[in-house]
């Protein structure tokens, strides 16, 4: 394809919608598509065809609109409006296939269906910045040329035929982004180092393993907008001189998975992937591997071994995969919002980039808010927004009266911050010096009804299943701290108890192979950090502990016995 | 014949305790640390097989970082000082050695290499007297299905060097691991008892490489029972003069 032929399919596009009165966009990601989204988009179909509007309304399946939890949702889009009006949107929720006649009819009066209208002037859209999903919700995932007529592949156009590999990589240092897969390392640098390396071959891969409990950054981005994914792992190719890319996604992500395997296969036939893309000297092909859903597999070496064939477990680095990576060639990995990013960054320039955020953390964070919050779903925000902005304006705060405990971020790999430190703008190096990760990006808020040590105790069950067991401190230290937190979390503990636990905290942070384990303990390190008193609290006094009685009665057979 | 080129390999000098010494550059800290008389514990590492990083037994700290790093994975460096025997290592070294002893169930009492067992010595080397974490007590098999050897799951410390020997050195890949985690278990062919594995040669290179009791000569004594290792460095020897 040349830069034209793309420019009249987006200028085609653009007119093909020019002649409609409104776009329904019905959500089909996965969380929608769980509560019948597609039977809603089919009865819509269905009425308007009835109505007689096939000309004039295009019912479109799109991606995730972020307020999973309401869901199905169905955006009305106006695009022609008489009278010279700004044209409208209109969100719906909770829509079901019944709801279809009265929302068809509400398009030909122009009559909006106010008892499945959901407010877009809420906190929850104003405040959030969209830059990465800016697509989601609005093209639909499985054309490429709903892509396109957004800009699409033009990032690509710009770096290859205008740029050199050594500009691209200067752009993406400019930017200021940094991996968005939990390290925070900053993208051009790792770029830089892959691209230095001299060899016959060079991989590339795209993380989506995703295996924190809670997240669906990843998957989401993969099932609204795969091409944006892909697109940006074509500039991260051509900028390290990669000739082959893998995407190793768990295959726990059906949509996912069928999303990205089509859109390779409409970017080969478009001629973005493969020999020669866009006729310049560079070629470059993706296939997809499938995770088996093991967390350690998101590991860069693990992940390696795994798509290399071989048991999915870590190995001491160095060697960096940019040394020595997939089947011992120099490898790029970065994550899916990473890859995500970087269309933006080429097509408007690193500086324009790197002016949302903080100073050392740039650009926009995707986050998955669950938990006790009224808001449960899917929002991005510009770095430096504060944890109190997050959940109380875009959240919509704790539901049912009652009071917020902590924020959980980072996952099994991350802290809980508790309110004192709600005004923390929420950038790599504050959520660390806070004891917890920005991590991928889950968001887990807890209220005054739960237990920390039950927080910390499910955490660690869930490390003390996905160590992978290679190394002595993860695999029988997460098992030894899981137990201890058990007794914690019955009231069988002692002091000594207490004493044990925060030594393996500092063993298993210090000593492990690799990432699962050395921040496994973070979830006991700052509950025990801010909530000691619960710990505290459940230490069983002395004379029970020894198992003596402290009251007669409570102990009849003793008694007995005596 | 033409007589073995011999290639200068660039050496590097550094500190190990206090000490000046020197290496090649591709070796390891723990190599560099043993040529010099120099201890650090090690359980997973067996010189003349891949090292895995597996037990960090090892661990050691260069002065300025506060990262600890394993030395026998570590490539030496010019000018580090490297400390292998700070207060800290040999409180976590304890604890790694009480956490294996606390995983499986270890009764040097009745185990066929009392007294020539590498954990064991090493546990005495290291001052642990007793274990402060609970026996989680697993319920483990043994199988003696095998006409010579067999292996009691008990005893296995999951250093993988019957795994390694076995594909590295013997390469009939016999052994492998299945499971994750605390459940991790090595296994022979796709976890069939030994005795009907088809890739076992029996040459019972895995049974000299165990540390522990774990695996086994069947119908050897106690007193008979110490390891045999000569083989291993005289296989590498040879294997990397055909190479070179
Ligand atoms: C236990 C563990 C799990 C991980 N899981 C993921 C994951 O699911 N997705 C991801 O992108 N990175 C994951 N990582 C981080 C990767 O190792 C790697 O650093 C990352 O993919 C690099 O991409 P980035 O620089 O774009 O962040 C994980 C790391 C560890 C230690
Ligand atoms: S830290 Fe845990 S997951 Fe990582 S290598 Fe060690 S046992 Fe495996
Ligand atoms: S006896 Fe030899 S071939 Fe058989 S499992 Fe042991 S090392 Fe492998
Ligand atoms: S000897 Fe180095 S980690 Fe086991």
């Amino acid at each position: 394809m040349t830069a034209e032929e793309l420019l009249a399919i987006a200028e085609s596009e653009r007119q093909a919608k020019q002649q409609l009165k409104y776009c329904v966009h019905v959500c089909s990601s996965t969380g929608c598509a769980s509560s019948n989204s597609e039977a809603v988009a089919a009865a819509l179909q269905q009425h308007v065809k009835e109505a007689g509007l096939q000309q004039a309304v295009q019912v479109n399946m799109v991606g995730c609109m972020g307020l999973c939890a309401l869901g199905p949702l169905v955006e009305i889009e106006q695009v022609q409006v008489q009278g010279g009006a700004p044209p409208t949107t209109v969100l719906y929720q909770s829509v079901t296939p019944a709801d279809a006649p009265e929302i068809v009819s509400g398009l030909v009066s122009g009559q909006a269906v106010q008892r499945l209208r959901l407010e877009t002037d809420d906190p929850f859209f104003t405040r959030q910045t969209k830059v990465v999903l800016a697509q989601a919700g609005r093209i639909d995932p499985e054309r490429l040329e709903d892509y396109v007529a957004d800009r699409g592949y033009q990032a690509v156009f710009k770096a290859l035929t205008d740029m050199t590999p050594a500009e691209v990589i200067e752009e993406v240092t400019k930017s200021g982004l940094r991996g968005r897969g939990g390290g925070g390392y900053p993208t051009g640098l790792k770029w830089n180092t892959v691209a230095k390396v001299q060899s016959d071959q060079k991989y590339l891969i795209c993380n989506a393993d995703e295996g924190d409990p809670g997240a669906f950054m990843d998957r989401s981005i993969l099932e609204s907008n795969p091409h944006l994914v892909i697109e940006g792992m074509i500039i991260g190719a051509y900028a390290v001189g990669a000739s082959k890319g893998y995407v190793y996604v768990r295959a726990e992500y059906p949509l996912a998975v069928k999303r990205m395997k089509q859109a390779i296969r409409q970017a080969e036939r478009a001629g973005f992937l493969g020999q020669n893309i866009c006729g310049a000297d560079f070629s470059f092909n993706v296939e997809i591997r499938l995770g088996a859903g093991a967390f350690v597999c998101g590991e860069e070496t693990a992940l390696m071994a795994s798509i290399e064939g071989r048991r999915g477990t870590p190995r001491p680095r160095p060697p960096y995969p940019a040394a020595s990576g997939l089947w011992g060639k120099p490898t790029l990995i970065n994550n899916v919002e990473t890859f995500a990013n970087v269309p933006g960054i080429i097509l408007d320039g690193g500086e324009a980039y790197a002016r949302v955020g903080t100073e050392k953390s740039k650009g926009t964070k995707i986050f998955a808010l669950t938990g006790k919050i009224n808001h449960t779903g899917l929002i991005e925000v510009p770095m430096g927004v504060t944890l109190r902005e997050i959940i109380y304006e875009i959240g919509g705060g704790i539901p049912d009266g009652r009071k917020f405990k902590a924020v959980q971020t980072g996952g099994p790999s991350g802290g809980c911050i508790p309110e004192q430190f709600l005004d923390t703008p929420v950038d790599y190096e504050s959520l660390s010096a806070l004891g917890s990760i920005m991590g991928s990006g889950g968001m887990i808020v807890i209220d005054d009804s739960s237990s920390m040590i039950d927080v910390a105790k499910y955490f660690m069950e869930f490390s003390k299943e996905e160590s992978c067991g290679k190394c002595v401190p993860c695999r029988v230290g997460t098992a030894q701290m899981y137990d201890l937190l058990c007794k914690f979390s019955a009231g069988q503990a002692t002091e000594f108890d207490l004493r044990l636990l925060e030594d393996l905290c500092d063993l298993v942070k210090n000593t492990s192979l690799c990432g699962l384990g050395q921040t496994a303990p973070n979830p006991v390190i700052s509950t025990l950090k801010y909530f000691r008193d619960e710990y505290l609290a459940k230490i069983k006094k002395p004379e029970e502990a020894f198992g003596v009685a402290s009251t007669q009665a409570e102990h009849p057979i003793e008694e007995a016995s005596q | 014949m033409s007589p073995v080129p011999i290639t200068a390999e660039p050496v590097k000098t550094f500190k190990i305790d206090g000490q000046d010494v020197s290496a090649r550059e591709t070796e390891s800290i723990l190599q560099a640390a043993r040529a010099h008389n120099i201890d650090i514990p090690t359980l997973c590492h067996l010189e003349g097989l891949s090292s895995t990083g597996a037990c960090r037994l090892c661990m050691v700290e260069i002065k300025g970082s506060n990262k600890l790093l394993p030395a026998c994975v570590t490539r030496v460096q010019e000018g580090i000082e490297v400390v292998t025997n700070s207060e800290r290592l040999v409180k976590y070294r304890r604890m790694i050695m009480e956490l294996i002893f606390s995983e499986r169930n270890h009764v040097c009492a009745v185990c066929v290499v009392n007294g020539h067992c590498e954990l064991q010595s090493t546990a005495q080397k290291l001052g642990m007297d007793h274990v402060r974490y609970p026996y989680l007590n697993p319920q483990l098999d043994v199988d003696a299905s095998h006409e010579r050897f067999a292996i009691d799951h008990n005893r296995c410390i999951l250093c993988t060097r019957c795994v390694r020997v076995c594909d590295e050195i013997e390469t009939a890949h016999t052994w492998d691991v299945m499971g994750r985690g605390i459940g991790s278990k090595v296994i022979t062919d796709f976890n069939q008892p030994w005795g009907e594995s088809e890739t076992c040669t029996r040459c019972g290179k895995c049974v000299n490489v165990c540390p522990t009791g774990a695996l086994f000569e069947k119908g050897k004594s106690v007193a008979e029972m110490a390891k045999q290792r000569q083989f291993l460095p005289y296989l590498v020897s040879r294997r990397e003069a055909m190479i070179e």
